[in-house]
C-alpha cells in the first residue's frame, strides 16, 4: 500500500495537468514511498543474519527423525559456541517409562533464603542481568494463606519470626491450562507429568503466560546474557539450553537431571530440607511417604488445575 | 475526467468479468490516488505516520521486546488493548448491513459498503496489532493451518486466527465484488454476495465471541474470567462500529459531496441508544459483583479504580472513559443527536474513546494486575509500543481512504450516468 502514497511538496501545483504527466508523477510518488518504507524497515536485515535457513525451516520437535535431531542439535551447539563462547553439549533425555515426577515443599522447613532460586539461575542458564529463575518465594505473614499480604521483593535477614516463606515455581498441572491457550503446541506435557516448551517452535504471543494462574512462565525479553564460564555446559533439548530471544520458557523439573536420576537443582541447592521430589508411581518415594502422612495442600485448587506440585507444614 | 472515460469503455466493451478484472484493479489504483491537495497532504501524513510506525517495529524486532514497557507481571500491553478495540470495530463496521437485510430497509443498502470498508480495513488493523505482539514474527508460518501445527479446536488463539482471517475474506469478496459490478456497469447478482452478507453477519458476531473468549476463558485471571465478558464486547463493538461509520460518512460528505440519505445514520444513532444502554448496565452489573463480593476477584477492579497499594498508574485512564462514555451516551438520546449537526459527532467521538479505553487499557492491563502470585507491577506503553500503534492506526486510515476514494468514485459515476440518462 505503501506505493500509493502522495507525491512531495514540489509535485503537488501541476495536478490539474494531463493523466500521463499525472501518472508519472504518482510512479515517482510510489518509488519515493517504496524507498522511505524500505529504509523503514531496513532494521530487519538482523533476521537473516541472526536466524539461519535451517532454523528458519526447522520443524516441530515432535516431527523430528533422529538425524534432524542430530542435525539440529549440532547447529545449536556450534551456534552457542559461536555466541556464547562455551562448548556445550545438547542432549534430549526421554521420560523414563511409568514415572510421573512429583514435588513437595515443607513450609515449615523453608526459610526463604533464596538459595534454590540461586541455583536455577545457573542450572538453567538464565539471563544473569536481571536474576531470572523460575522460582519465586513468596515471604507470608503467619496466620495468613493470603498471597495478598505476601511479598517476592524482600530483603533483609531471613527467617523472620512473623513470617513463613512459600517458593512457587511450575505446578506441572495434570490440566495445564499453558497448553490449552498455546496455539501452536509448542508447549505440551510429557509422560512423565513435566511440561515443556520445544524453543525454537514458540512464536512469542505470551498467551501462556496470561493463561498460567502460578506466574511459572517466562518470556525472554531481550536475549539471555551469560559469560562463557558461568554456561552451564549440560544441556537438554527441552530444559536448559540457552533460550533464543523472544520466546517462553518455564520451569521442567530439571529433566535432563532428573531422568537421569539425579536430583533437580533447587532441591540439591536447598540446605532447609523443605524440597521433596521423587516419583508419584513408586509407593517407596519420598514424596509418596509425604502424600501419605502429611495434609498436604495445593494452589488455587479451585482452578481445577491439579498441580502435582504440593505444599504442607510439620504438625 | 479520465475515470468517467475508463468507465464508459468499459460499459461499451462486453465485458468479461475474468479478463477485465486486471484492469479494474489498475483503475482502482488510479482513482484511489487521485485528488485535490488536501487528499494529497492527509495521505501523505497518513503516510509518514505508517512508515514511522514500521520503523519503530523494525527496531523492536530487532532488539527485542525489551524496548516495550511489557514485563512478565503484565505480558501483555498496549497492542493488545488496541487489538481487542480492532475486533470490535471489524464486527461493529457490519452492524449496518443487519437492517439492511433483515429488515429490507432500502437506503441502508447504499450505505452497507461502507460498514464493509470499515471492517476490511479495521481486521488488518487487527491482524497487524498481532503480528506486533509476537516475540518471534520470523515463524509466523508456525500460525498457518496445514503448514505449521495449529493447536485447534482447544486453543481460543487458533480460533481466533482462523475466525479474523475468514471475516477479512469475506468482507473482501463483498465489496470487491459489489465494486467490481457496478465498474462494469452491471448490477451485482445477489446470489454471489447475499449468501456472503448473511455469514458475514453471523461471522461478526462470532470475531467478537471469540475473541472475549480469548480473555474470559482463563481461569487464574479473575478480572477477565466472566461470562458477562462476550456480550459487554458485543454491546460496545455495536456502539463503537456505528459510531465511526457515521463520523466516516460525515467526512465523506464534507470532502467529497457524496451525501448518503438521512435515514441511514438515523437507524444507526438507534441501535447505538440501545447498544450503549445495554453496555453500561453490563459494566454496573459487572462492578456491583466485583466491589460487592471483594476478594480476588475485586483485587484488579480495584486497582483500576480507585489504585491500590500506592499505585494509580490506570485510575486517570478508567474515569476518562466512564465520563466519556457516560457523556457521550447522554448525547446520543438527545433528540439533536439525530439531526445533522456536531452534538451528533461529539458523542460519537466521546463514545469511541470510551470503548477504545474501556476495552483496551482498562480491561487487558489490569488483568494482569495484580500478578497472579497478588504482586503489583504497573505497566504504562513505552514510546516505541505507542509509535507502532500509531503507524497502525495511520496504515488503518490509509486502506480505509483507498477503499472510500473507490466507493465514492464508483457512486458518483452511478449518480451522474443516471442524471444524464433521464435528461
Amino acid at each position: 500500500m505503501y506505493q500509493q502514497d502522495a507525491p512531495t511538496g514540489p509535485f503537488l501545483p501541476v495536478l490539474n495537468q494531463q493523466s500521463t504527466r499525472r501518472t508519472a508523477l504518482k510512479a515517482a510518488g510510489a518509488a519515493l514511498g517504496l524507498a522511505a518504507f524500505g529504509k523503514a524497515v531496513s532494521p530487519l536485515m538482523v533476521i537473516p543474519e541472526n536466524v539461519s535457513v535451517d532454523e528458519f525451516l526447522q520443524q516441530h520437535y515432535k516431527e523430528f527423525t533422529d538425524s534432524d535431531k542430530k542435525k539440529v542439535f549440532a547447529r545449536l551447539e556450534a551456534e552457542t559456541k559461536e555466541d556464547y563462547g562455551a562448548d556445550v553439549t545438547i542432549s534430549d533425555p526421554k521420560p523414563i517409562p511409568g514415572v510421573r515426577f512429583g514435588y513437595a515443599i515443607n513450609l515449615s522447613k523453608c526459610n526463604g533464603n533464596g538459595a534454590c532460586m540461586e541455583a536455577c539461575n545457573k542450572e538453567n542458564n538464565h539471563h544473569r542481568g536481571v536474576d531470572q529463575s523460575y522460582i519465586r518465594v513468596l515471604e507470608m505473614s503467619k496466620g495468613s494463606m493470603d498471597m495478598e499480604q505476601g511479598t517476592t521483593t524482600y530483603d533483609h535477614t531471613v527467617p523472620q519470626d512473623d513470617k513463613f516463606y512459600m517458593p512457587v515455581q511450575c505446578q506441572q498441572c495434570e490440566n495445564p491450562p499453558c497448553v490449552s491457550a498455546c496455539p501452536i503446541e509448542a508447549t505440551w506435557q510429557e509422560d512423565d507429568g513435566i511440561v515443556v516448551v520445544d524453543y525454537n517452535w514458540c512464536i512469542g504471543c505470551r498467551y501462556c503466560e496470561a493463561a498460567c494462574p502460578y506466574h511459572a512462565r517466562r518470556f525472554n525479553w531481550e536475549p539471555p546474557e551469560i559469560p562463557a564460564d558461568e554456561v552451564n555446559p549440560d544441556q537438554g533439548y527441552l530444559s536448559n539450553r540457552i533460550r533464543p530471544q523472544g520466546v517462553m520458557e518455564k520451569c521442567h523439573f530439571c529433566l535432563h537431571r532428573t531422568r537421569e536420576g539425579r536430583a533437580p537443582a533447587c532441591q540439591e541447592a536447598c540446605s532447609t530440607g523443605a524440597r521433596v521430589f521423587g516419583d508419584l508411581n513408586d509407593p517407596d518415594s519420598d514424596i509418596n511417604w509425604v502424600l501419605k502422612n502429611k495434609r498436604v495442600f495445593v494452589l488455587k485448587e479451585e482452578l481445577g488445575t491439579q498441580p502435582n506440585f504440593f505444599y504442607f507444614f510439620d504438625s | 475526467m479520465s475515470s468517467i472515460t475508463t468507465q464508459n469503455q468499459s460499459l461499451s466493451e462486453p465485458a468479461d468479468p475474468v479478463r477485465s478484472y486486471p484492469r479494474f484493479l489498475w483503475w482502482g489504483l488510479g482513482e484511489a490516488t487521485n485528488g485535490g491537495l488536501g487528499f494529497y497532504v492527509w495521505m501523505f501524513v497518513l503516510t509518514a505516520i505508517s512508515l514511522v510506525g514500521a520503523n519503530a517495529w523494525a527496531n523492536q524486532v530487532a532488539d527485542g521486546m525489551i524496548v516495550t514497557n511489557m514485563t512478565d507481571h503484565v505480558s501483555w500491553g498496549l497492542y493488545i488493548a488496541n487489538f481487542t478495540f480492532c475486533v470490535g470495530l471489524a464486527a461493529g463496521g457490519v452492524m449496518m448491513v443487519i437492517p439492511a437485510y433483515l429488515y429490507d430497509d432500502e437506503e441502508m443498502h447504499k450505505v452497507v459498503i461502507i460498514g464493509e470498508a470499515v471492517a476490511v480495513a479495521a481486521i488488518v488493523m487487527c491482524t497487524l496489532s498481532v503480528v506486533v505482539d509476537l516475540g518471534r514474527p520470523d515463524r509466523f508460518w508456525h500460525l498457518i493451518p496445514f503448514i505449521g501445527r495449529v493447536n485447534w479446536p482447544v486453543s481460543m488463539l487458533t480460533w481466533d486466527v482462523i475466525v479474523l482471517n475468514g471475516y477479512l475474506l469475506i468482507n473482501l469478496h463483498i465489496v470487491g465484488y459489489l465494486l467490481y459490478m457496478r465498474y462494469l456497469g452491471r448490477k451485482p447478482n445477489p446470489k454471489w454476495y447475499v449468501p456472503f452478507v448473511f455469514l458475514s453477519i453471523i461471522w461478526a458476531i462470532s470475531i467478537h465471541t471469540v475473541t472475549a473468549f480469548l480473555y474470559c476463558g482463563l481461569g487464574g485471571r479473575p478480572f477477565w474470567n466472566t461470562a458477562l465478558l462476550a456480550p459487554r464486547f458485543l454491546a460496545s463493538a455495536f456502539v463503537s462500529g456505528p459510531a465511526f461509520i457515521i463520523i466516516v460518512m460525515r467526512i465523506l460528505r464534507i470532502t467529497t459531496g457524496y451525501a448518503a440519505p438521512p435515514g441511514p445514520a438515523r437507524t444507526l444513532i438507534q441501535i447505538i441508544r440501545v447498544a450503549m444502554t445495554i453496555n453500561l448496565v453490563m459494566l454496573a452489573s459487572e462492578l456491583f459483583t466485583l466491589f460487592y463480593t471483594g476478594g480476588a476477584h475485586g483485587a484488579s477492579a480495584n486497582y483500576l479504580f480507585f489504585g491500590s497499594h500506592g499505585h494509580y498508574g490506570l485510575v486517570p485512564w478508567i474515569w476518562t472513559a466512564i465520563v466519556f462514555n457516560l457523556v457521550g451516551t447522554a448525547l446520543f438520546f438527545m433528540p439533536e443527536a439525530l439531526e445533522r449537526g456536531n452534538i451528533r459527532i461529539l458523542a460519537c467521538v466521546l463514545c469511541i474513546v470510551g470503548i477504545w479505553i474501556e476495552k483496551g487499557m482498562g480491561l487487558i492491563i489490569p488483568g494482569f494486575i495484580p500478578s497472579t502470585l497478588h504482586e503489583i507491577v504497573e505497566y504504562s506503553p513505552s514510546l516505541v509500543e505507542w509509535k507502532v500503534t500509531g503507524g497502525i492506526w495511520a496504515f488503518g486510515f490509509l486502506l480505509l481512504t483507498v477503499l472510500l476514494k473507490l466507493i465514492a468514485t464508483v457512486f458518483a459515476q452511478e449518480q451522474s450516468l443516471a442524471e444524464a440518462e433521464n435528461s
